[in-house]
């Protein structure tokens, strides 16, 4: 591998071809790296040309090349955001400090387990995806899904460019370790509770998109605040690829949203049996995939108190969202949030010092982020007359992490014992049999321009491409 | 400008479509100069501040970034009318009174040509005020074939000519760097019109035959798409094809940016590959014309092709003198030789090259195959590395000076 041309194989912007060591380093990961996508990658579509959207600097212009490629040749590459001169630290006890271009000692061992973390949840969802492409509903589909693989590597690759370029022996361990663990595997699982669930079909590879890549979206918009400069670079490029994730997912729902209020139209029928007996997803299911993914991805942002979140952040390895457009004294020492709690089978609001519920902070700022979205959604259900519309469900509902895990909560915010959420649990959630149906309609459509019966085409094709462009070439 | 033309001036909105954007941030966060802003509901552009600079259109996931509305300046969209939207507005009417716009297709092949520079460019400072749009798709320009010849050999495998076209009594003044439009007769398959295609004048601004008013045009015919399939291209064919005494419909000219210094001691570092040599040409000429006026400066230029036999006017580029244009030729496919490229003669003319670079007077033009965009960028890197220049940091700057130039299709 000592004939790798650099610049060539692995577009950057960390001078690359001029660092030995890192050259040495990435030798040694990059074919295990291969490896691994190899196994773990998109299954049985190695050979593919895929018409993907290739990073060769972080120029406006140099964002999107676009050009057929097979993926094991996709050239993932190592982006920072562009450096701002003079950036300093802008929260916790080191404010006003120039940003670190190294690591301090005393903070090494937590960064490196917050970017071990994120770099977890890449290759994870990678494999959580990787049969999916056998039931494409469109090359359109198809080719947005190999995107966000492509895109997911790539983001490995940024993490692991930072424990090779700054921990020294530990990053190079965590590297490898990382290509070891397995998404769902019960010896060597991922680290993270919702990256070892299964993506077993489109609705929840969309909802996965929406909901999930949005939690990722939130984590690296709090540690492109970090003041160790590189991890914040690092990530602020990330977030430009993780909208496109969280693009696949908000029109793929809204796209089924659409076909299903076509067929209940066509039809005059909101009987979900009727729906389905057309080969549609009925609304109270496409309900039922929400609450489900909703409610596992607010529990990635952790614990409600949380002395790690406080330590990060006094620290100034991770913000808030959006911190520098906070107006408060971002030291939040004598600042105070409310936080849930069940009390004599009522949710009530409890204050704590804020620097213990950043975790809440996060998440409630997730929150936010999401309704506006279900929202959007919503408006296709009024465009077409239809009067169902799809809720969010409470934030404490089917929580497994926090104060509230062992509290059993309905989705519209009320306490319920065990016998009532038994009763209404297949009402709530996604049962085996809605899992079932949808994965009865996952039938493999690859002709140019066609789309399965259950989702509509999207309005425009990528890159101002028509919608029954050759995204993909099957060898 | 005065009052009575301010309150009518159009200009070209940007808009983001608030039914298919996701609300992610990208564009706000790329803008460089702040103009997109959001509330609750939508992502919003501030007519004032937007310059159109297209930095935002390629990182936007959605493509609901693309979105352009001619209205009168005056009576642009405001912020609190684009955060109130569920929709975009239909394109109003603006009547008589409103001035053509730049044709979508023209804007579109424009901002791709030139979207490896990464965003707007301004023109050189010296640069001579171009006229744009003054002849457009609805009522083109007729312009009469004068000559159509063959600049590489019948044996060649591509055919390249060099084919002259005169206004007449029409007006279409032209500066070198700029494009004009051919729409090809007939319609296509599906019995559309055919688009507009877009070709860099060869000729100086004074004419392909000083005092004329005729302009040269660097032609290859299409024989292949980019992958190698055999395609018959419209528009080079058509082109190609021309018997002296045709008529042509031309549309344009366009182009304020790929532009030409004029002031004394001004330098042109030039850079090229096949017809994209047809803008440098232009260049050259119309500083060959003005040797005796001594003005100084130097003229540079790599120029690459397959083989000499294919490279537009080999003959005449030899015969400039050494002391007027540095000229450096890479040919890619001579039999026994190793494939050399304009980067890697960069690479090796690093020292002049970087020299170039510092010369606040130099300035920089790129135009030809979008594939060496890459290659070219790559060099200037590693020119810069070597010798104490930070490439990243230069860009920029000569962005911002109006420095640096590129068209690749």
């Amino acid at each position: 591998m000592s004939t790798i041309n650099y610049s060539e194989m692995i577009p950057n912007n960390v001078d690359l071809a001029g660092d030995r060591t890192l050259q040495r380093a990435l030798e040694q990961w990059q074919p295990n790296y291969l490896k691994w996508w190899a196994d773990m990658g998109p299954d049985g579509a190695q050979d593919f040309d895929v018409y993907l959207r290739t990073a060769v600097s972080v120029e406006p212009g140099g964002w999107a090349h676009f050009d057929h490629v097979k993926m094991p040749d996709y050239r993932w590459g190592i982006f920072l955001a562009p450096s701002e001169a003079e950036r300093k630290i802008h929260f916790g006890e080191h404010l006003g400090e120039p940003a670190w271009q190294d690591i301090p000692g005393e903070h090494r061992a937590n960064l490196r387990r917050i970017i071990v973390t994120q770099g977890d949840t890449e290759p994870a969802s990678v494999e959580q995806q990787r049969h999916l492409g056998l039931t494409c509903p469109s090359q359109y589909d198809l080719r947005n899904l190999f995107q966000v693989n492509v895109e997911e590597g790539r983001h490995l690759w940024a993490m692991v460019y930072l424990l090779h370029r700054y921990f020294g022996r530990d990053g190079r361990e965590e590297a490898e370790e990382l290509l070891q663990r397995r998404s769902g595997d019960t010896d060597n699982p991922r680290i993270l509770g919702a990256f070892n669930e299964k993506t077993p079909d489109w609705l929840a590879f969309f909802m996965f998109t929406y909901f999930t890549d949005r939690d990722g979206k939130f984590q690296l918009c709090a540690l492109a605040e970090s003041s160790f400069d590189p991890l914040a670079r690092t990530t602020k490029f990330m977030l430009t690829e993780e909208a496109h994730h969280m693009f696949v997912g908000e029109s793929g729902v809204a796209r089924v949203l659409q076909r299903t209020c076509d067929v209940m139209k066509r039809l005059e029928t909101d009987d979900p049996a009727r729906v389905r007996g057309e080969g549609a997803i009925d609304l109270p299911t496409i309900q039922r995939y929400l609450n489900f993914h909703f409610s596992v991805t607010v529990d990635l942002f952790g614990a409600d108190q949380s002395s790690n979140a406080a330590t990060f952040y006094n620290a100034g390895l991770k913000g808030r969202f959006e911190e520098g457009k906070r107006g408060d004294d971002h030291r939040l020492l004598d600042a105070q949030y409310g936080i849930l709690e069940a009390v004599d089978g009522r949710l009530v609001q409890r204050d704590v010092p804020m620097l213990n519920a950043l975790n809440e902070v996060l998440r409630d700022d997730y929150i936010k982020d999401s309704v506006s979205g279900i929202g959007r959604w919503n408006k296709v259900m009024e465009k077409a007359g239809v009067p169902f519309r799809l809720v969010v469900p409470h934030k404490a509902f089917n929580r497994k992490i926090g104060t509230l895990a062992n509290t059993r909560v309905s989705p519209d915010g009320r306490v319920v014992d065990a016998a009532e959420w038994a009763a209404h649990e297949r009402e709530w959630l996604a049962t085996p049999e809605d899992r079932a149906f949808v994965a009865s309609l996952m039938g493999r459509v690859v002709e140019p321009g066609r789309f399965a019966n259950w989702i509509a085409p999207p309005p425009m094709g990528i890159n101002k491409q028509p919608i029954d462009f050759q995204y993909v070439r099957f060898n | 400008m005065n009052a009575e033309a301010t309150s009518v001036e159009v200009i070209r909105q940007h808009l983001i479509d608030p039914e298919i954007c996701i609300r992610c941030n990208t564009c706000e966060e790329t803008c460089p100069v702040d103009a997109i802003t959001h509330d609750s509901r939508n992502y919003v552009v501030d007519a004032a501040k937007c310059n159109g600079c297209n930095a935002c259109i390629s990182p936007c996931p959605t493509g609901s970034i693309d979105n352009w509305r001619q209205v009168a300046r005056v009576r642009a969209y405001t912020l609190d009318e684009q955060f109130a939207w569920d929709a975009l507005p239909a394109q109003e009417d603006l009547g008589s009174g409103a001035a053509p716009e730049i044709p979508q297709d023209i804007a579109r092949i424009t901002a791709e040509a030139s979207a490896g520079q990464g965003g707007a460019v301004a023109a050189p400072w010296s640069a001579a005020h171009p006229y744009v749009n003054l002849h457009t798709l609805a009522s083109p320009a007729l312009a009469t074939v004068s000559g159509n010849f063959a600049l590489t050999a019948p044996g060649a495998s591509s055919d390249i000519r060099h084919i002259v076209i005169d206004f007449g009594a029409t007006a279409f003044p032209v500066l070198e760097g700029q494009t004009i439009g051919i729409v090809p007769p007939g319609t296509d398959a599906l019995g559309r019109p055919h688009h507009v295609r877009l070709y860099s004048i060869a000729s100086p601004r004074e004419g392909e035959r000083p005092g004329y008013n005729n302009v040269a045009l660097t032609v290859k015919r299409v024989t292949a798409d980019h992958a190698g399939n055999a395609v018959a291209g419209v528009a080079s064919n058509y082109l190609c094809d021309l018997a002296k005494g045709d008529t042509v419909e031309v549309v344009g000219p366009f182009g304020t940016s790929f532009l030409m210094p004029n002031h004394p001691g001004s330098s042109l570092l030039m850079i090229c590959t096949g017809t994209g040599s047809a803008p440098m040409r232009a260049m050259t000429e119309r500083r060959r014309r003005r040797i005796a006026q001594r003005e100084g400066g130097e003229l540079m230029l790599f120029f690459g092709a397959r083989a000499a036999e294919e490279l537009p006017y080999f003959g005449p580029l030899q015969k400039l003198p050494q002391d007027f244009i540095d000229i450096n030729f890479a040919f890619s496919r001579v039999p026994g030789e190793p494939r050399r490229y304009v980067q890697d003669l960069i690479r090796r003319r690093g020292d002049d090259v970087a020299r170039l670079l510092r010369d606040e007077h130099c300035y920089i033009y790129i135009c030809g195959l979008k594939g060496m965009e890459e290659g070219v960028a790559e060099a200037f890197a590693d020119v810069c590395r070597q010798r104490d220049l930070d490439w990243a940091a230069l860009l920029p700057d000569l962005r911002a000076k109006g420095r640096y130039h590129l068209e690749t299709y």
